[in-house]
């Protein structure tokens, strides 16, 4: 395509309303980038003046896949600034239920939103037909991550007892033995799931960037880690956050972007793949390499398969955490907490990437200010810097085909569009 | 024929959209009774013949307004899907703060630009058939409203508080573990799954007709709570106020 417009509206089979414009004279781009058309809702205003514990139930509505992962970035705020140090019964509860967001999240995107376009198909939908199996193994494996939240915490969007200090009521020995049985009989539907990854054939496309991810100690950060890492080699505390990641408006989107002091950068399951391969299971190696995936790997694409091995290792995790739980004497826990005036940073690493909640409160425990930085809004930079290098390598394509391109990098990407609206603050220079 | 069905998402987490994915053990049978022909965040076929829309997400820009008139015109039947399509959910916060001063806020002062109204119900834009209500949607609840409408049968919401919910699991009252629940004033419909899991009931269903707003007020300050903290547990997902649109 020489000259012409292509203008995708409302990209379909991804979370939230977003635009794709392109527009190119004599071979040369002349307008290309991601509009984003969600309402704002707000968030900012809304939080102020209400109490803390009112915090996580609030901010989890921001999404409906990634609910979990703003209440876990929201309890990790509130505990880091009250000075909370969540019991050992507690921390092995939230990576179960944080492993079944991850893996709802991810099985969801892959089987649902991305695999569509590399089976030749416009939705799940005509896949009910002609691979009953692909899809009944699909629902199979996202109902047992759905339980996983349902189970401990009510519900998987939105839960209704994941909060500070503890949970006020502990699930009984029987359901996480089902539980971890149920996880343990899904493995051969994961590795199936890797199989039919590794015999797909993703595009072959390529551009340096900078990958950050949250960082622990003793495990592949997913929950939560206290450093934000990146593949340039920095290492920044998260109570510094904001000298590592600058979010500033730009005029076509209503979600703001993101850059560190290297400009563009991705946060995500590749990006998590790329820092910490090393705290990966084993057999969440084996099926990177089974997929054809290794670090440092800089094709976004390949999103979708980081998304898959860590979908491998979230469930091995969870089965660990479960026999653990169910040897040990769980106890039922005070759930007072003290109320200070402080300032509460946390962050999490959500299926999208890495969630920062920040809260300030005043001694009453009201919320007088917040800030969230959100991974889909940390990617919008990098997906246009992205789409700008994949453009001029198909603009020899009809445009169909670049379209489809265009729309499948926007889908690798996994965005939640809805998280990255939430809030817009605007300074026109 | 099979009924044709659309999705469509307002201003919102598109939560109660993905409650419908998240029938996984029921979905192959909703399709066997009805066909989904539009529905953006899963599928990239479209149409504009509709004889059910299922719509989430509160009204809050001029743009909600004008899609949302479309969709009804286009749709045989119209749903409020979840709480922000049926009392505007939290999104309705908003409003407490009026649109001047939220805009203020969030963008200083060149906040007066953005395309922004006070959030409102579906119902307040258009005529709606039935709302379903809660934050999220209740999976039975939908499931059950498929049902119905594939049989020609008006679907039904309970008009009772969650504590006969409550009760009827036989869970201890959270005020007696020194929490403060809306199940009071809050409908039923939901299991009281906030309470059964140890939690306190926040009516994200809204409120049964007739609530005893100014008892439960006094009950709520009884045990403790002050008057902003009150005022706090009665706006978090009821903040919706018509009659101050």
């Amino acid at each position: 395509m020489n000259t012409g417009k292509i203008e995708v509206h409302e990209v379909t089979r991804v979370e939230g309303h977003g635009n794709i414009v392109l527009n190119v004279k004599e071979g040369k781009i002349e307008e290309l980038r991601l509009e984003i058309t969600e309402s704002p809702r707000f968030f900012e205003a809304m939080l102020i003046g209400r109490k803390w514990y009112e915090a996580t139930h609030l901010t989890c509505r921001i999404c409906g896949i990634c609910s979990i992962g703003h209440s876990s970035a929201s309890i990790n705020a509130l505990e880091n600034g009250l000075g909370i140090v969540p019991s050992e019964q507690t921390m092995k509860l939230r990576h179960v239920i944080h492993a079944g967001e991850t893996l709802q999240s991810h099985l969801l995107h892959v089987y649902f939103l991305a695999a569509p376009d590399l089976l030749g198909v416009p939705s799940v939908f005509p896949l009910v037909e002609t691979h009953a199996d692909v899809v009944k193994r699909a629902l199979r494996l996202k109902r047992l991550a759905n339980d996983i939240c349902c189970d401990i915490v009510g519900r998987h969007i939105h839960a209704c007892s994941f909060r500070v200090k503890a949970f006020p009521k502990l699930p009984s020995k029987e359901t996480l033995a089902s539980l971890r049985d149920r996880l343990v009989a899904a493995l051969p539907d994961l590795q199936a799931t890797v199989e039919l990854i590794a015999s797909l054939k993703l595009p072959d496309f390529e551009r340096e960037t900078e990958y950050l991810a949250l960082y622990h100690p003793d495990e592949y950060a997913m929950y939560t880690g206290q450093v934000i890492r990146s593949t340039r080699g920095t290492e920044t505390p998260l109570y510094d956050y904001k000298h590592k990641i600058q979010e500033y408006v730009v005029p076509h989107s209503h979600a703001k972007h993101a850059e560190s002091e290297f400009g563009a950068y991705m946060v995500g399951a590749l990006a998590r793949f790329n820092n910490n391969y090393e705290q990966l299971r084993p057999e969440a190696k084996e099926a990177a390499e089974t997929m054809g995936l290794k670090p440092i790997c800089y094709n976004p694409f390949m999103n979708n398969v980081a998304q898959i091995v860590e979908c491998v290792h979230c469930a091995l995790v969870a089965v660990d955490e479960l026999n653990d739980l169910l040897d040990m004497d769980l106890q039922e826990e005070d759930l007072t907490v003290p109320v200070k005036a402080c300032r509460c940073v946390g962050a999490s690493e959500v299926p999208r990437g890495t969630l920062y909640h920040e809260y300030n409160l005043d001694s009453e425990g009201f919320i007088t200010s917040a800030n969230l930085i959100i991974p889909t809004a940390q990617n919008l930079n990098n997906l246009e810097h992205d789409m700008h290098g994949l453009v001029p390598q198909i603009l020899d394509q009809e445009p169909d085909n670049i379209r489809q391109a265009l729309e499948m990098l926007v889908r690798a990407y996994d965005p939640c569009i809805s998280c990255a609206t939430h809030l817009l603050e605007v300074k026109f220079v | 024929m099979k009924p044709r069905v659309a999705v469509f998402s307002f201003t919102s987490c598109e939560g109660c959209s993905l409650a419908i994915l998240e029938c996984e053990n029921e979905l192959l049978d909703v399709i066997n009774l009805v066909d989904f022909v539009r529905w953006r965040e899963a599928m990239t076929e479209t149409s504009d013949e509709i004889d059910i829309a299922f719509v989430d997400g509160s009204i809050s820009t001029h743009e909600d307004v004008r899609k949302l008139r479309e969709i009804r015109e286009m749709s045989k039947m119209l749903i409020a899907l979840g709480a922000c399509a049926h009392d505007t959910c939290i999104t309705g916060i908003k409003n407490r703060f009026g649109m001047s001063q939220v805009k203020e806020i969030v963008y200083g002062p060149d906040g007066a630009q953005f395309d922004t109204i006070p959030a409102r119900p579906l119902k307040a834009v258009v005529p709606v058939d039935f709302e379903l209500p809660g934050c999220p949607i209740d999976r039975g609840e939908f499931l059950r409203c498929v049902r119905d409408l594939v049989l020609g049968k008006k679907p039904k919401l309970p008009n009772y508080p969650v504590c006969v919910e409550c009760k009827r699991k036989g869970n201890v009252c959270v005020f007696f573990k020194g929490m403060k629940c809306m199940g009071p004033v809050a409908r039923a419909g939901c299991g009281a799954l906030c309470p059964s899991f140890g939690d306190y009931c926040e009516a994200c269903r809204g409120f049964v007709d007739n609530p005893n707003e100014e008892s439960h007020k006094e009950t709520l300050a009884e045990h403790g709570l002050t008057p902003q903290e009150v005022m706090n547990f009665f706006t978090l997902f009821n903040a919706y106020d018509e009659s101050q649109i």
